[in-house]
């Protein structure tokens, strides 16, 4: 029986990516969902840049229980569907949202002080990078090489060991 | 449909990981409560509520107001009486703030403030500038108000139920006491009083007046002292051997070289009446706007911060007058012309003091108090209670560590449940629930003032509730929080520190006669009031 090896090619590291994302995505989620006493408050009210009017809003007395349920579920979406692998592009789009709402709540711009970061940025830093990792997540869905998909597609991947 | 064994393994392989995932994150989440909730349990600390006071019924209280200065205007708006230059400079402010996207909410609390059952009815500045500014915002259809020269005329008039005292110190006791001798309520800013003889003698007219006597230290309203107060009757933080108590002020206001308004004159100004006891001079705008700078008229950093700091800890630990004061200082920082310090280093001291000990028996007794301050340096350093078994940090918010060599501690701090540099509790009067172990993310916002809730939708003021019990215990009776006790030790021990500093010596309090002890030769009043440069300046001018 001669079976051809099968390369690591780019969709498997892209499956990983979304593992890894989906992985944190989800931590976040449920760290959140079990602590009662969380709340985004702090980071809504210190919001700054362009758009602090409206995390302001947001953080204000009628908002800030749908901010933060809002918040968990979402988390919590986006991991399920990108550990899953199921509905990953709608996972991938919500978390594009999330990740554009927390880098504009805090600019990494150089005219706003940096709150509570760990390392140094300069217009880039993680969640916009995180955020790119989502787009190309959206760009190319992997759930049919692993994930839940598979089991329900109908139209198999074809791959070089079933020609055997 | 056949899946293979393959398809199963990448098809539900996420789900191992989601379990994974969900059951760290949910293990992590709970097990921190837990073991928060037991370290809670276990220091059994009761956050304070705003306290309760019954509310004032009847006919509204009618006030009047002696000195309308920059603290007499604060107190009127504590009361719920705005200038309408103050409202102005506040929309505008609202508005300034605004078009930066910043919040200014003065205004908008001062609105939200509860409104109390008075009237304004009386002013009493002898700046006619002053008096008119309040009569031109006060005197109004639904209150109406009038000047009165001088106190004793408001105080004789029958028009008013209370008085709230606002003016230079060296006036406080005689207005407090000719007020409360006839039987009319005093709310009197600190110090108390300016001099020692004068403080036995409000003493003395606040017991056997009818009326209610209530010193200006508001911070006795803050939840985070009431809360500190059960935090030192439980022994949370073992005996304390060390307070620290800081002034750190750096600027021109803070140093109390307030603004001279163009309007004064000696037309627009009663001189004599603002002198009063004090030395007679010709008259001087410096001087009357910038009172706190002269022992004639104030009493500089001892009687003017240190007082808060010394009641804001009497408050807490009750430990009443020190046996003994040391001082030292100079005027270091602000060279111009006046006669107080403004580098001042205090020490206090209470050797028979105990907040409760959890070693040996006999083996811990005693305290020192230090008060150090500065007006030339505004670096933030905080009030710290040193005790054996952990260290606090009172202010707004409250916070202790434990000590890494505590008694009490050290089962926990061995079994890592504890951590020296870790606080335990965290206390923060305006979130709904303690934190026992603090984030650095909290804290931060907490530092930076973003972490306020409302009590029922208010911003509560301190100075607000000061007044409000005073009120209220005038018409309900009932006890105030800083009566003539806490009055009297508050101004004997700002005394002691003010003598000791004037004639470079340490002075000994006599609690059973309950007198400082005599120092031969010295007129302890008379060495308080005098003006330390006088005898040089008679010699160069001569």
């Amino acid at each position: 029986m001669e079976q051809t090896k099968k390369r690591w090619d780019l969709k498997d590291t892209l499956v990983v990516l979304r593992l890894l994302v989906g992985w944190h995505f989800l931590y976040e989620g449920v760290i959140k969902l079990y602590n009662p006493d969380w709340t985004s408050f702090g980071y809504l009210a210190s919001a700054q840049g362009p758009f602090e009017s409206f995390f302001l809003w947001m953080s204000s007395e009628s908002m800030i229980g749908i901010a933060d349920w809002g918040n968990k579920i979402a988390l919590i979406f986006v991991g399920l569907t990108l550990l899953l692998g199921v509905f990953e592009r709608v996972g991938a789009l919500v978390a594009i949202g999330l990740l554009a709402l927390y880098y504009l709540a805090h600019p990494a711009f150089p005219w706003v002080t940096q709150l509570n970061v760990e390392g140094s940025y300069w217009f880039v830093n993680k969640n916009l990078i995180e955020l790119v990792a989502c787009i190309l997540l959206f760009q190319m869905p992997t759930a049919d090489r692993f994930g839940l998909k598979r089991l329900f597609n109908t139209k198999k991947e074809i791959t070089k060991t079933e020609l055997s | 449909m056949s899946w293979t064994r393959r398809d199963a393994l990448k098809g539900l392989g996420g789900i191992p990981i989601l379990g994974a995932v969900w059951w760290a994150g949910a293990a992590n989440t709970v097990s921190k409560k837990k073991e928060r909730a037991a370290l809670l349990e276990q220091l059994n600390i009761q956050p304070s509520l705003p306290p309760a006071v019954p509310g004032i019924g009847g006919a509204p209280v009618r006030v009047g107001i002696i000195g309308f200065g920059i603290r007499g205007e604060q107190l009127c708006r504590s009361l719920g009486f705005a200038t309408k230059e103050w409202i102005e400079d506040m929309k505008t402010a609202e508005a300034e703030a605004e078009a930066e996207g910043k919040k200014h909410t003065a205004l908008k609390d001062f609105m939200a403030q509860e409104k109390l059952n008075v009237e304004l009815v009386g002013i009493c500045d002898i700046f006619d500038y002053r008096a008119n500014k309040a009569l031109a915002s006060f005197n109004t259809e639904d209150n109406k108000m009038e000047r009165f020269r001088t106190h004793q005329e408001m105080i004789r008039s029958g028009k008013v139920d209370a008085v709230i005292i606002a003016t230079p110190d060296h006036w406080h006791a005689p207005m407090a006491i000719d007020a409360l001798e006839n039987n009319v309520h005093v709310y009197v800013e600190k110090p108390m009083t300016h001099t020692v003889e004068e403080t036995y003698r409000l003493r003395e007219a606040a017991q056997k007046s009818k009326a209610v006597l209530q010193v200006g230290h508001q911070h006795r309203q803050t939840l985070s002292f009431q809360t500190a107060r059960d935090i030192m009757n439980k022994g949370t933080i073992g005996h304390v051997s060390l307070i620290q108590t800081n002034t750190n002020r750096n600027d021109d206001n803070g140093a109390w070289n307030y603004h001279i308004h163009e309007d004064a004159s000696p037309q627009t100004i009663d001189w004599e009446l603002f002198l009063g006891s004090a030395p007679k001079i010709p008259f001087n705008k410096n001087h009357f706007f910038r009172w706190r700078k002269w022992w004639a008229y104030g009493s500089g950093l001892s009687g003017d911060l240190l007082s808060h700091d010394y009641d804001r800890l009497n408050c807490v630990l009750e430990m009443g007058i020190p046996e003994s004061v040391t001082t030292s200082g100079g005027i270091y920082t602000h060279r111009d012309g006046r006669n107080v310090p403004d580098v001042l280093q205090v020490n206090m001291e209470f050797p028979n003091f105990t907040t409760g000990s959890s070693q040996k028996a006999g083996k811990e007794k005693g305290m020192t108090f230090v008060y150090s301050a500065t007006l030339g340096n505004g670096f933030s350093r905080p009030t710290i209670l040193m005790g054996h078994d952990g260290t606090m940090e009172l202010g707004n918010r409250l916070t202790i560590w434990p000590d890494g060599r505590s008694t009490r501690y050290a089962e926990m701090i061995e079994a890592e449940k504890m951590n020296p540099n870790i606080p335990i509790y965290q206390y923060n009067p305006t979130a709904t629930v303690p934190d026992a172990v603090a984030s650095a993310t909290s804290q931060y916002f907490a530092d930076k003032g973003l972490m306020w809730t409302y009590i029922n939708g208010v911003r509560v003021d301190s100075t607000f509730l000061h007044m409000r019990e005073w009120l209220s215990a005038t018409r309900n009776g009932g006890k105030v929080s800083c009566g003539i006790k806490e009055g009297f030790e508050e101004a004997i021990a700002s005394h002691m520190a003010g003598l000791a500093y004037k004639l470079g010596r340490r002075i000994d309090w006599d609690p059973e006669l309950e007198i400082l002890k005599p120092i031969e030769g010295i007129d302890f009043d008379q060495a308080l009031l005098a003006n330390p440069f006088e005898s040089q300046s008679l010699l160069t001018s001569t």
